[in-house]
């Protein structure tokens, strides 16, 4: 027996009353602050209370790299075939389905040239929302393209890494785009045409052990993970708690792994900086083939 | 002969209802019975009269036996029992083929950076007369071995020395042979902190344009880029019993079914046996092993894998250098397309 009893009736929580703030904020994992999501664009999607690099899908990416956004997109269309139709609590082919849906992309690399501070570029960018941005079939194809393209044209080449790795449902397909990849930029580098390697959060696996680790400058942003194995897995192993700042941007740095931390919004004029000591056309003394 | 004829019904019976044997033991233990039974059929042939009767039963016994012998060869062998068989602690690892494929083996230690590491070794060999550089993953049997080779787990400087071991084969122009037995690079504290990554991806590279002539054979586990990072080869070779993948079967079925029980179901699914492999055109070879492994005899598995090295050096050494280099380069750059849509 209850005292008071509800009158007839559910509530009514349907109605045009609620507000909806969902989305319009933001919350800073590191420094708990709530930001308003506009502040938080406009500040290059950087805390701006403590300066936490928030990941950003790879179109933003370009937005922020090339001129005026401007750009022409290749290999755009290449899809996964599915080799080995694999299948785990989900289809391969549905995930595919479900990340084209969402992101908009037929994979998750978007090869772009356009203009960097006047300076024409091939920029390949990850986009981590893609399977976790993971390498298979096609990222190692249109990868490779974009090195072939950078090759042909002496052109430089950026590429922003954002992935988890090497994509486990295409198996040891995906292993080979590692040996794919890795044979191009042995020719790019014969070539002497300039590579940076941008790594952001996260990059792991085989991609930190493939091309991300090869550029003739490996640059990072601030607190972006990246390693060869996982944290949990080295945990795992060990069987002891990592140290505080384990395979941080930072913490690579320290140990000689990157060239360099660089600061979202100097990030363009970073790279600018090392395409124009790079550049062959200045050198004296030595002719540059066409 | 009675008790003979027991035995081996036992043995079939026990093979039809089990299929090839659902685990590694059952088929050790039905190897082992086999053999008794040859040796007890092989006295009896020596000791019998020869009259037609007891002839027929023998060859009878015989028929039987091969039946059985075919039944459980490899070719049934699934995905996981691969794995098993790969991973069996009586296969044979690298310095027990050195030792029978090889001579003059005269090894090269450290990275000049940092350490020698023992989980990958180096060295100078013959092969059939020819001066000729070897590099590949050692794995250990007793425990204190396997601890000092990191159970075939390479750190960065097992990469490092790697590829140093290389590029003097590359410098004195003698061929190179790669053998590949790992469950992967070492996932710890300090393989990160002195880059793994790095050692891997630079090897990646530099083997792509290395300019002597390249034969790696995957004889045991082929771990994900570990494995890879000294498998760039004009020839890639794989043991019939070995697998090669992008990451563990436990580690998949942990990832993506997140139940590391599930490893057989993952193994199958990402394809790694040789024929898969094969299939997928990741590899040019296969190299066969003895009936039941190559751990069932070691001599026959090394003469196997001699022959086939042989065969695959003889057909590189026809061309020129950079004629090969430039093959080399084209079979990785068409290697794993598997996409559609062009623009």
């Amino acid at each position: 027996m209850t005292w008071f009893k509800r009158q007839a009736g559910e509530l009514d929580t349907s109605g045009e009353r609620k507000v909806r703030t969902e989305g319009l904020w933001v919350k800073c994992d590191t420094c708990r602050q709530i930001i308003w999501k506009k502040d938080l664009e406009e500040n290059l999607n950087v805390c701006p209370k403590c300066d936490r690099h928030f990941r950003i899908d790879a179109r933003t990416r370009l937005a922020q790299l090339l001129d005026d956004n401007e750009y022409e997109v290749s290999d755009s269309n290449l899809t996964s075939t599915d080799p080995l139709k694999f299948v785990d609590l989900k289809a391969y082919s549905a995930r595919l389905k479900q990340a084209q849906a969402d992101t908009g992309l037929k994979d998750a690399v978007i090869n772009a040239r356009g203009r960097l501070n006047g300076r024409t570029v091939v920029v390949s960018s990850m986009e981590y929302a893609f399977i976790g941005g993971s390498m298979g079939a096609v990222v190692g194809e249109a990868i490779t393209r974009a090195i072939e393209q950078a090759t042909e044209t002496r052109v430089p080449i950026v590429i922003v890494s954002a992935s988890g790795g090497a994509r486990m449902m295409e198996g040891v397909i995906s292993l080979m785009q590692l040996a794919k990849i890795s044979a191009a930029l042995a020719c790019l580098d014969e070539a002497r045409v300039p590579f940076i390697s941008i790594l952001t959060d996260p990059t792991t696996g085989g991609v930190t052990a493939s091309f991300a680790m090869l550029g003739d400058l490996n640059i990072a942003e601030p607190g972006a993970l990246i390693g060869f194995a996982g944290p949990r897995v080295i945990e795992q192993t060990i069987r002891q708690k990592l140290p505080q700042g384990f395979q941080r941007s930072e913490f690579l740095l320290e140990h000689g792994m990157l060239d360099a931390v660089v600061h979202r919004r100097q990030l363009k004029s970073y790279i600018s900086r090392a395409l124009e000591f790079m550049d062959q056309s200045s050198v004296v003394g030595r002719q540059t083939s066409a | 002969m009675a008790g003979t004829e027991l035995l081996l019904s036992m043995v079939e019976a026990r093979l039809a209802r089990n299929g090839d044997g659902s685990n590694m033991e059952s088929r050790d233990k039905t190897h082992q019975e086999l053999e008794k039974i040859e040796k007890q059929v092989a006295r009896m042939q020596q000791a019998a009269a020869p009259d037609e009767n007891t002839q027929r039963e023998i060859r009878l016994l015989n028929d039987r036996l091969q039946a059985l012998r075919k039944d459980m060869s490899s070719s049934h062998y699934k995905a996981w029992e691969k794995t098993e068989l790969a991973r069996h602690p009586q296969r044979p690892y690298l310095l027990d083929y050195i030792e029978r494929i090889f001579t003059d083996w005269s090894e090269i230690h450290g990275d000049r950076g940092f350490a020698d590491d023992p989980a990958i070794i180096g060295g100078m060999a013959r092969f059939h007369g020819e001066e000729v550089m070897i590099v590949g993953h050692q794995k250990a049997r007793d425990t204190k071995q396997k601890v000092y080779r990191n159970f075939g787990m390479p750190n960065p400087e097992g990469y490092r020395k790697a590829m140093r071991v290389m590029k003097i084969a590359e410098k004195f122009g003698r061929p190179l042979f790669s053998f590949v037995d790992t469950p992967g690079a070492y996932p710890g504290l300090g393989a990160e902190e002195r880059g793994q990554a790095e050692a891997i991806a630079h090897n990646l590279r530099e083997m792509a344009r290395l300019q002597i002539p390249i034969v790696t054979t995957i004889t045991g586990e082929g771990g994900s880029g570990g494995a890879l990072a000294i498998a760039i080869a004009d020839r890639v070779l794989m043991m019939e019993n070995s697998i090669y993948s992008v990451i563990s079967p436990e580690g998949c079925a942990s990832i993506m079914w997140r139940d590391p029980t599930k490893k057989a179901l993952a193994a199958q699914a990402m394809r790694i046996t040789a024929e898969d492999l094969k299939e997928l055109g990741c590899i040019d070879g296969i190299v066969p092993e003895p009936e039941g492994g190559a751990h069932v005899d070691h001599e026959a598995a090394a003469a196997l894998l001699d022959s086939s090295l042989q065969k695959h050096l003889a057909e590189l050494k026809k061309g020129t250098i950079k004629e090969m280099v430039g093959t080399r380069y084209t079979k990785f750059r068409n290697m794993a397309q598997f996409f559609t849509g062009e623009d």
